[in-house]
């Protein structure tokens, strides 16, 4: 398009590159985001790359050599019976800790929604779990569970609820052990399920919870077909993350049990820590740690859809 | 001071027409008001003026320079946004001196302009105050002294008033039209409000779908408009039309008055079934049909309150207007036609 | 069926609602508190299953914090963490403050797609990632050595911050920008002379997350790094106090609970903040 040229620039007009740019969206934009997304591409995207490459790889610690092999990974890790046992476990352990959370922090996001003395201190302490590094809290429950000092055996004894002779070995045997996971799972995400689901809660605009009020709803009529409907999508952000952190989660198993005993409580993270970086099988470890990839992409789509209808009301 | 000139300016949004090839000059000193509706296009126009929208096509002229492809700081103008757009994290004196010291004014200079600049608008005890410490008034007048500090040619005004309540409306309003004269500068002021563009405007611009429908003297473009929208966006109750067989005939409510009152005798006379009343102090609005008529036309007079005449609703009365105050309107086009009906 | 009188009603309630909070903050909390009596313990009292563990059945000692801090590497760890959380801040920053700013500024479609793909980017998991790291970081003769967290800690940071500081960023009104453009500055200047200043709350928060990030992180630590002296404390202490058989519980409390809550404390105040930042807009 013709335009006619500029009369004479004033002289402050700065000319050169970088006064054009300053003043140009479309490419300062870009610039700026340039550096993040290469970072990320780099540091996510090229590692995930080789991780796909590994997996059909024959990659070991100790040598750079690398064959490609197609499936032999994947045949060899569905062949095994750890690997099973491990899938099942985490499946396990998501669901189960996820179903609990989500009852808890809406019993306590609720019981927080209205003030009371000493709030903000109730508040610091649920954050704690939170907050903590999950390995320092982890630890804190080895020594909960400890086979011998256990305050919870302790605790139950004095209270006259395990018989003589009784003493649970938490962490030894596999059904206690598998309770003791979830115990710590749920600990840890509790926290944040509390504070985001209180958030959705303290959205809900008081003109409605006057409107059902005035309608005759009582308290528990006004609980399930007011409240909790409502706070409902607000909720299923806080279970995405939960699943997403729980399923690919390796500290609590590694800190509490290292997938003991017998395996019987390893998970798909740690069986691949263990498998590819102290067994130094990388390609194995590589095809492991890929079966976490779904359940990352099946969160994701649910996550741009709730984006897409946020954006739309 | 100077002129600022569009030429065929116009700008797409995803294909819509925001402002559609507008031709307009505001003159040297002049108080120029955009009004339209909201979306007419009136603030993107004043957007592109400022440089913080690009036109997808045409050009901007100021004082006789293109300054199409400047960005904002080049083109010395000030702007005074509706929000007021106060640096929130700089105090009054910060925020007035900011154009100054973004151009590198030195500092004795940036003193004196600052202290001459609050004193213009009585805001020298806030200087030290952050923005959200003062009221609405006190902020628009710190938002005006940030305009006028760096003496810019032209003013942009972007509906500065409607943040404030009525009664403090009506004297900024005064001391806005006061510091313009004082000064001289020209100044664009984008409103919806036709009280506001009648009251400030040496001349207004009425917009309308990204198109500029009359550029007038208040005076021409309320009683001579130049299309059925000026003719019924302007005035309050709006323009009485009536279909014809030639096109629409319209006139205005105080012009519609019980028959006797008018004197003069080249009155047009109309039955006048009454349905509603309204006492508004100084006017009563009398709400009706036109009797006779079709299709039928409801039609409002204003009635200054000291004429008597008694009026009920459901009776039918004579009314008049006079035959010059009767305006014609082209049915396919809505254009004036010349002359009075 | 007879209704209860409104007085007990309302006690019952009441009751409940302070029964759901003790219940709750034990569970949270217990193990701090625990933490917390273990680290004051003397070891005879400790170890003695007769006695009530709740209690100082002997006096509190200090003793074992200072075999924590004498005899192990553990201020070595937590200076190991500072210096990488430093880094990683400002590495975040640097790259997290423009991106965030053109996302709340770009238009269409398109850029809010970028953004939403960048903070899933956050939920990709170490656990996906470690194994083919392990090569890339020894391939880069980086093994063994902090640098090698501050490398790859910002992968996940800068997705986080970004995302948040999106939204600190779009919650300024444009209008400041437009005015400063006028007065006198370029489009980037008023980035940086007006949205910076105002937005130094924001900043603040992004760095108090992306150093509780680097603190809590594990995977990449224990993949990483393998001799004690280069450990951060999430990983030295799980790790390198428990290795043998001789567990020091006083010693391991305490550094638990030293690690914990001065990050606890700093959190505490931006957790509203981090919550909008997770609910994706779903909560106004």
């Amino acid at each position: 398009m013709h335009r006619p040229a500029p009369a004479a620039a004033t002289p402050r007009q700065r000319a050169g590159l970088f006064g054009r740019i300053a003043d140009n969206e479309r490419w300062l934009w870009r610039l700026m985001l340039a550096p993040a997304i290469l970072y990320i591409v780099l540091l996510v995207g090229f590692p995930f790359l080789l991780s796909l490459y590994y997996s059909f790889s024959d990659a070991i610690v100790a040598s750079r050599e690398m064959n490609f092999v197609g499936l032999e990974n994947f045949r060899r890790v569905l062949d095994s019976v750890t690997f099973w046992v491990a899938l099942k476990n985490t499946i396990f352990i998501t669901v189960v800790s996820q179903v609990l959370v989500l009852v808890f922090a809406n019993a306590l996001a609720m019981a927080l929604l209205v003030d009371f003395p000493g709030k903000w201190l109730v508040r610091f302490l649920i954050l704690l779990p939170w907050v903590a590094p999950i390995s320092l809290g982890s630890v804190g429950w080895l020594w909960i569970f400890d086979s011998i000092y256990s305050i919870i055996n302790w605790t139950m004894r004095e209270a006259h609820l395990l018989g003589p002779g009784q003493w649970p070995i938490w962490l030894g045997t596999p059904e206690l052990a598998m309770a003791s996971i979830i115990t710590v799972q749920v600990w840890r995400m509790l926290p944040l399920a509390t504070v985001i689901i209180l958030a959705g809660l303290s959205s809900i605009p008081q003109d409605i919870h006057d409107a059902a009020a005035v309608d005759g709803a009582g308290f528990w009529r006004h609980m399930f077909q007011i409240t909790l409907p409502l706070v409902m999508p607000v909720a299923l952000i806080a279970v995405l993350f939960g699943i997403v952190f729980v399923f690919t989660d390796l500290i609590a198993v590694f800190v509490l049990t290292r997938g003991g005993p017998y395996d019987t409580t390893q998970v798909l993270a740690s069986w691949a820590y263990f498998i590819g970086i102290q067994g130094g099988d990388l390609a194995g470890g590589a095809a492991v740690s890929l079966f976490l990839f779904p359940v990352l992409v099946a969160v994701a789509i649910v996550f741009l859809r709730m984006a897409r209808r946020a954006e739309l009301t | 001071m100077a002129t600022v000139e569009t030429r065929r300016l116009t700008k797409h949004f995803d294909g819509v027409r925001a402002v559609d090839g507008i031709e307009m000059t505001a003159r040297e000193g002049e108080f120029l008001v955009l009004l339209g509706p909201s979306g007419c296009g009136k603030t993107t126009l004043m957007r592109m003026i400022a440089g913080l929208e690009r036109p997808t096509a045409g050009d901007i002229v100021i004082d006789g320079r293109v300054v199409t492809d400047l960005p904002p700081r080049e083109r010395n103008i000030a702007m005074v946004f509706q929000s007021y757009a106060l640096y929130p994290h700089l105090t009054v004196e910060k925020n007035i001196s900011f154009p100054l010291r973004a151009v590198g004014t030195d500092r004795a200079e940036i003193g004196r302009k600052v202290a001459w600049a609050a004193r213009m608008f009585g805001i020298e005890r806030f200087l030290d105050r952050k923005p959200r410490q003062l009221s609405g008034g006190e902020r628009q007048r710190v938002a005006l002294a940030r305009a006028v500090v760096r003496e810019p040619v032209v003013f942009l005004l972007d509906e500065p008033l409607s943040n404030l309540d009525a009664k403090l409306r009506n004297s900024a309003r005064d001391e806005l039209k006061n510091f313009q004269r004082t000064l001289g500068t020209t100044t664009i002021y984008v409103t919806h409000d036709q009280a506001e563009a009648m009251g400030l405007g040496d001349r207004i611009a009425v917009l309308n779908q990204g198109r500029i429908c009359q550029v007038g003297t208040p005076q021409e473009i309320y009683s001579r408009p130049a299309d059925i929208f000026v003719a019924t966006f302007i005035g309050s109750p709006p323009m009485n039309l009536i279909e014809d067989d030639v096109g629409y005939l319209g006139f205005r409510p105080e012009a519609f008055l019980p028959h006797g009152v008018e004197g003069g005798d080249d009155n047009i006379t109309f039955p006048f079934r009454v349905t509603r009343l309204e006492y508004l102090g100084a006017d009563r609005l009398v709400y009706g049909v036109l009797a006779e008529r079709t299709p039928e036309s409801h039609v409002i007079s204003k009635i200054p309150t000291n004429i008597r005449t008694e009026i009920a609703a459901g009776g039918q009365y004579d009314f008049v207007v006079r035959r010059q105050d009767i305006q014609r309107f082209d049915r396919k086009s809505g254009q004036r036609m010349n002359g009075a009906g | 069926m007879a209704r209860f009188p409104t007085v007990l009603r309302k006690a019952a309630r009441r009751g409940g609602h302070a029964g759901i909070l003790v219940f709750f903050v034990t569970f949270l909390a217990f193990p701090f508190y625990w933490m917390m009596i273990t680290t004051f313990k003397t070891t005879q009292d400790l170890y003695n299953t007769a006695n009530n563990p709740y209690l100082f059945n002997t006096p509190p000692t200090l003793n074992h914090l200072q075999v924590l801090f004498n005899d192990t590497q553990y201020l070595q760890w937590l200076a190991n963490t500072a210096f990488v959380g430093v880094l990683v801040v400002i590495i975040t920053l640097a790259f997290a403050v423009p991106a965030g700013y053109a996302l709340a500024r770009m238009t269409g479609a398109w850029a809010q797609n970028l953004g939403i793909a960048i903070f899933l980017t956050y939920l990709v998991p170490p656990t996906i990632l470690f194994i083919p790291f392990s090569r890339i970081i020894a391939e880069l003769g980086l093994q063994d050595s902090l640098w090698s967290l501050v490398l790859v800690y910002p992968s996940f940071t800068i997705p986080f911050c970004t995302w948040l500081l999106m939204g600190f960023f779009k919650a300024i009104p444009r209008d400041l920008e437009d005015a400063a453009m006028i007065d006198g500055l370029s489009r980037l200047g008023a980035f940086i002379k007006v949205v910076i200043p105002i937005s130094m709350a924001g900043v603040l928060t992004a760095i108090i997350f992306a150093f509780t990030l680097v603190t809590q992180e594990f995977v990449y630590g224990v993949t990483f790094i393998t001799s004690s002296a280069h450990y951060t404390v999430s990983v030295g202490v799980p790790t390198f106090l428990v290795r043998g058989d001789v567990y020091f519980w006083g010693s391991m409390m305490g550094a638990c609970l030293i690690a914990s809550i001065p990050i606890a404390l700093i959190y505490n105040l931006f957790v509203d903040r981090f919550v909008a930042g997770f609910t994706v807009g779903a909560v106004k």
